[in-house]
């Protein structure tokens, strides 16, 4: 043997013992697949939560979804209409190249290019000036004071790597062939894809070179989409992996009971509810013809007080759910505290329906899907029961999601009279959720597109208005506030509950379960 | 000879394009594909332009066309969700789904065959007796069940086997992976070969038995017999090779069934096959994939019966008379 192999048979021991002392691999499984690995492709929470762990935004979010410097070390309102974002320096991507103002420049001219699915990540009209290296500014055409707000998700990508791999153009769904940054990711945060088969493995490697100090202990990440719910228990149940999520609520108990797993709950930023048609001056799918009963406040009242909620957080959800009285989870509005549900009360219920002019109550068609929501066939078959009380005959057409909301939204002509529908607003912000489901729209969906209902109330869209440009927190929080105690006021809505978020982990690891269900491998250590 | 595949192959053609109308037709039903394109917040004027791009406002025969033109030339177009072109997209999954078809057909002919003889052979015993009722179980348990019972005996009790994946596999080429090559890719084959091959070992066994009970009694084997040569030659050279004809025609065509339907224990054991993705295809509403499949299993089913057409043209003298 020569000196120089013998030298190389020391170094891979070594090698090989320094890895088999510490290396932590968790593997985890997610009911959904990574598609696409180009950050601006899809707007959706896992794909988002994926890519978050190596890509990063200017902003991130912790452990209680507070605002916290990434990418921008510091920011201030220099005046109402432009923001100064001062950059981190010495950051550089997984490839190697610098991390500069340039980028993030070129990253939101593509964000915004056709194509994206994250378009309103900045606004159209924002204008972006670069200062220097390491400063940038976003100048506004109007004040907006949650300019930052979903940049957590959005992601900074390399200029050079990007133009050099031919794939400034965003990948969209009609295209023929995938570019380069929807197969391969470059990004500066904690972890690099090291392989990706989209539909059947995503392998992520630790980044030594990171900005920030780790907390995490990983060195290697493996993720595998299951989509069969039992098959995902059973690999969690039987140790081949870490970590699993969502988990059915039914099988909370069995994990729990199993030695070496818990089940990880908590209330999820997604609220539950219930819409109905207060356009068409008559009801597509009842038997009251000539007239909209659920145009009255008291009709929409009465369906409110006939829900017991409580039953359905016990028997439905397992209770796995908080329930709800505003239209966005308590933990994004600080004046939520304010509001209290309608109590339940049958005889109140049928009482404002005599009232009304249905004393013998009415026939009402109810659209509902069964695989998007948690238990959400279930939950829409509990309404029908308990509207059965207050003589109300729902005919319940619950459906796979792809044919739901197919029917359900614009693209199917608001086709429905009474509907379940879940929100979590992108920019955990209240703004978000009076201009998507509280403004008035008309028959095409311009306005706000999924107010499927579609009353229209003045009061709510000038404050919509006003809100959007204010800056000052404690104002805005009192307008918000005023709109969504006029939407309960009148009952435009029925919210049901915050749903509950479920995890299975194996004992020996430590993570944080986000309210927003974004699963961060930074905040894991395994032991 | 010539004439008659002719007249086959245009029946196969015809029968393809049956399918693929079929297949075309369908998909206008199972949802609007932008919605799960697109994440929630996409504004109506984005849907509807991405609506255009991809074609979906063109008149339905325009469509139609468009889709039979450039699947002739295998191109089945870019998945919705995984935005990679189809026909990649299989080629990457085939490999796992036609060594699990192999595993399976392994399984069912190692089992079955040796089952079979022994059920034929002493039908009276307490043992035969036993692989029957066993085999009832395997007709009439469906797949899914079969594969969670199998998973939480042998993955979350025991700890013996995976529950999911194919374990580590090895490339070999440029476009295939095997699993037969590892340790946890040959522990991950066991739970749903057993799965997907249980109904065609019971098909086997029975098939087998029955053959026997029909062979033994002729006359060949009662003069076998006769002549005194021993039972052993008697049982395998001379009635087990006379049942094994059906056997192999049966099997021949079982295996495009199990190629071709092994979508639920593919999606019970995580296996990354074509199955799998054809399910993941439906509930995402993603239509180049589904029509791919579809066509895929009508192509492997019409080439199957192509074969065994032509195949009985040499063994069956009847068939090669000349027709008017």
């Amino acid at each position: 043997m020569t000196k120089k192999s013998l030298l190389l048979a020391a170094a891979l021991l070594a090698a090989g013992a320094g890895t088999s002392a510490q290396a932590e691999t968790l593997k985890f499984a997610f009911q959904g697949a990574l598609n696409a690995l180009d950050p601006y492709s899809l707007n959706e929470t896992f794909t988002l939560s994926s890519l978050g762990n190596t890509y990063e935004g200017l902003t991130r979010r912790g452990a209680d979804l507070s605002i916290e410097p990434a990418l921008a070390e510091s920011w201030e309102v220099l005046e109402p209409t432009r923001w100064r974002f001062h950059l981190r320096k010495g950051v550089k991507f997984h490839n190697g190249s610098d991390f500069t103002a340039e980028d993030v420049a070129f990253s939101v001219d593509r964000v915004r290019s056709e194509g994206s699915d994250l378009t309103t990540r900045v606004p159209a009209d924002a204008k972006v000036e670069v200062v220097d290296d390491y400063t940038v500014d976003f100048v506004l055409a109007s004040p907006n004071p949650i300019l930052h707000y979903e940049w957590d998700t959005f992601y900074i990508m390399d200029k050079e790597w990007t133009t050099e791999n031919d794939a400034v153009k965003v990948t969209s769904a009609s295209d023929t062939t995938p570019n380069y940054a929807a197969l391969h990711a470059n990004g500066t945060g904690p972890f690099k894809i090291s392989s990706h088969e989209a539909g059947v493995k995503t392998v992520y490697e630790k980044n030594d070179g990171w900005w920030d100090e780790a907390k995490h202990n990983l060195d290697t990440v493996e993720f595998t989409p299951i989509g069969s719910d039992a098959t995902r228990v059973a690999a969690l149940l039987s140790g081949e992996l870490d970590m699993v999520y969502p988990i059915p609520v039914q099988d909370i108990k069995r994990i729990n009971d199993n030695a070496g797993t818990v089940a990880l709950t908590g209330p999820e930023l997604r609220t539950i509810f219930l819409g109905m048609d207060q356009m068409r001056d008559e009801l597509l799918y009842s038997d009251v013809k000539g007239k909209n009963p659920m145009k009255d406040a008291r009709v929409r009242k009465a369906f409110y007080q006939a829900i017991d909620i409580e039953a359905i957080k016990k028997k439905v959800m397992r209770d796995l759910s908080t329930p709800s009285a505003i239209m966005i989870s308590p933990f994004l509005f600080s004046k939520a505290g304010e509001f209290e549900r309608y109590p339940y009360d049958t005889e109140a219920a049928k009482a404002l329906l005599a009232e009304a002019g249905y004393p013998d109550g009415f026939s009402i068609g109810m659209d509902c899907p069964n695989d998007r929501y948690v238990n959400d066939e279930a939950i829409c078959q509990a309404v029908a029961a308990m509207l059965a009380r207050i003589n109300v005959k729902v005919d319940l057409n619950a459906q796979p999601k792809a044919k739901y909301f197919a029917k359900i939204l614009a693209s199917g002509g608001y086709d429905t009279s009474f509907y379940l529908l879940g929100w979590t607003p992108g920019s955990l912000d209240s703004w978000n959720v009076l201009s998507n489901l509280m403004n008035c729209r008309d028959e095409s969906g311009a306005g706000s597109p999924f107010n499927n209902g579609g009353f229209c109330d003045e009061k709510i869209d000038s404050l919509t208005k006003e809100i959007l440009v204010e800056n000052d927190p404690e104002k805005r929080d009192g307008m918000i506030a005023e709109a969504f105690k006029i939407s309960h006021d009148n009952a435009y809505y029925i919210p049901l509950h915050q749903q509950g978020l479920a995890w299975g982990v194996a004992d020996n690891v430590d993570l944080v379960q986000r309210a927003d269900n974004q699963f961060k491998f930074r905040f894991v250590t395994k032991n | 000879m010539i004439g008659f595949a002719a007249r086959r192959l245009l029946q196969a053609m015809i029968v393809m394009l049956v399918v693929a109308l079929l297949a075309f037709t369908m998909f206008r039903f199972v949802g609007d594909p932008i919605n799960q394109m697109v994440g929630i917040e996409t504004s109506l004027e984005e849907r509807e332009a991405l609506r255009e791009r991809l074609g979906l406002n063109d008149p339905i025969p325009v469509q139609f066309l468009r889709f039979i033109t450039q699947a002739a030339q295998f191109d089945f177009g870019t998945s919705y969700q995984f935005r990679q072109p189809v026909s990649e997209l299989f080629a990457k999954r085939i490999p796992a789904t036609l060594e699990l078809s192999f595993a399976s057909a392994l399984f069912a002919l190692v089992v079955g065959i040796p089952m079979g003889i022994y059920a034929g052979l002493n039908r009276e015993s307490a043992i035969s007796k036993l692989f029957l009722s066993v085999s009832l179980i395997g007709i009439s348990l469906p797949t899914f069940f079969i594969g969670i019972l199998l998973i939480f005996l042998f993955s979350v009790t025991l700890q013996w086997l995976p529950s999911f994946g194919r374990g580590e596999v090895v490339q070999v080429g440029s476009w295939w992976t095997t699993g037969f090559l590892t340790l946890s890719g040959l522990k991950a084959l066991i739970l749903p070969s057993i799965t997907l091959g249980l109904y065609q070992m019971t098909l086997i066994m029975r098939l087998i038995r029955a053959e026997m009970l029909e062979v033994i009694r002729t006359d060949y084997i009662k003069f076998a017999r006769a002549r005194g040569l021993p039972d052993r030659l008697v049982n395998f050279r001379h009635a087990l090779k006379n049942t094994l004809v059906p056997v192999i025609t049966i099997t021949g065509l079982q295996l495009g069934a199990i190629i071709a339907f092994a979508t639920i224990t593919e999606t019970v054991f995580q296996w990354p096959g074509m199955g799998l993705m054809f399910l993941q295809a439906v509930q995402n509403v993603d239509i180049p994939i589904m029509s791919a499949y579809l066509l895929l299993t009508a192509f492997l089913f019409v080439a199957i019966n192509f074969i065994v057409d032509i195949l009985y043209f040499f063994i069956d003298p009847r068939l090669r008379v000349g027709r008017p």
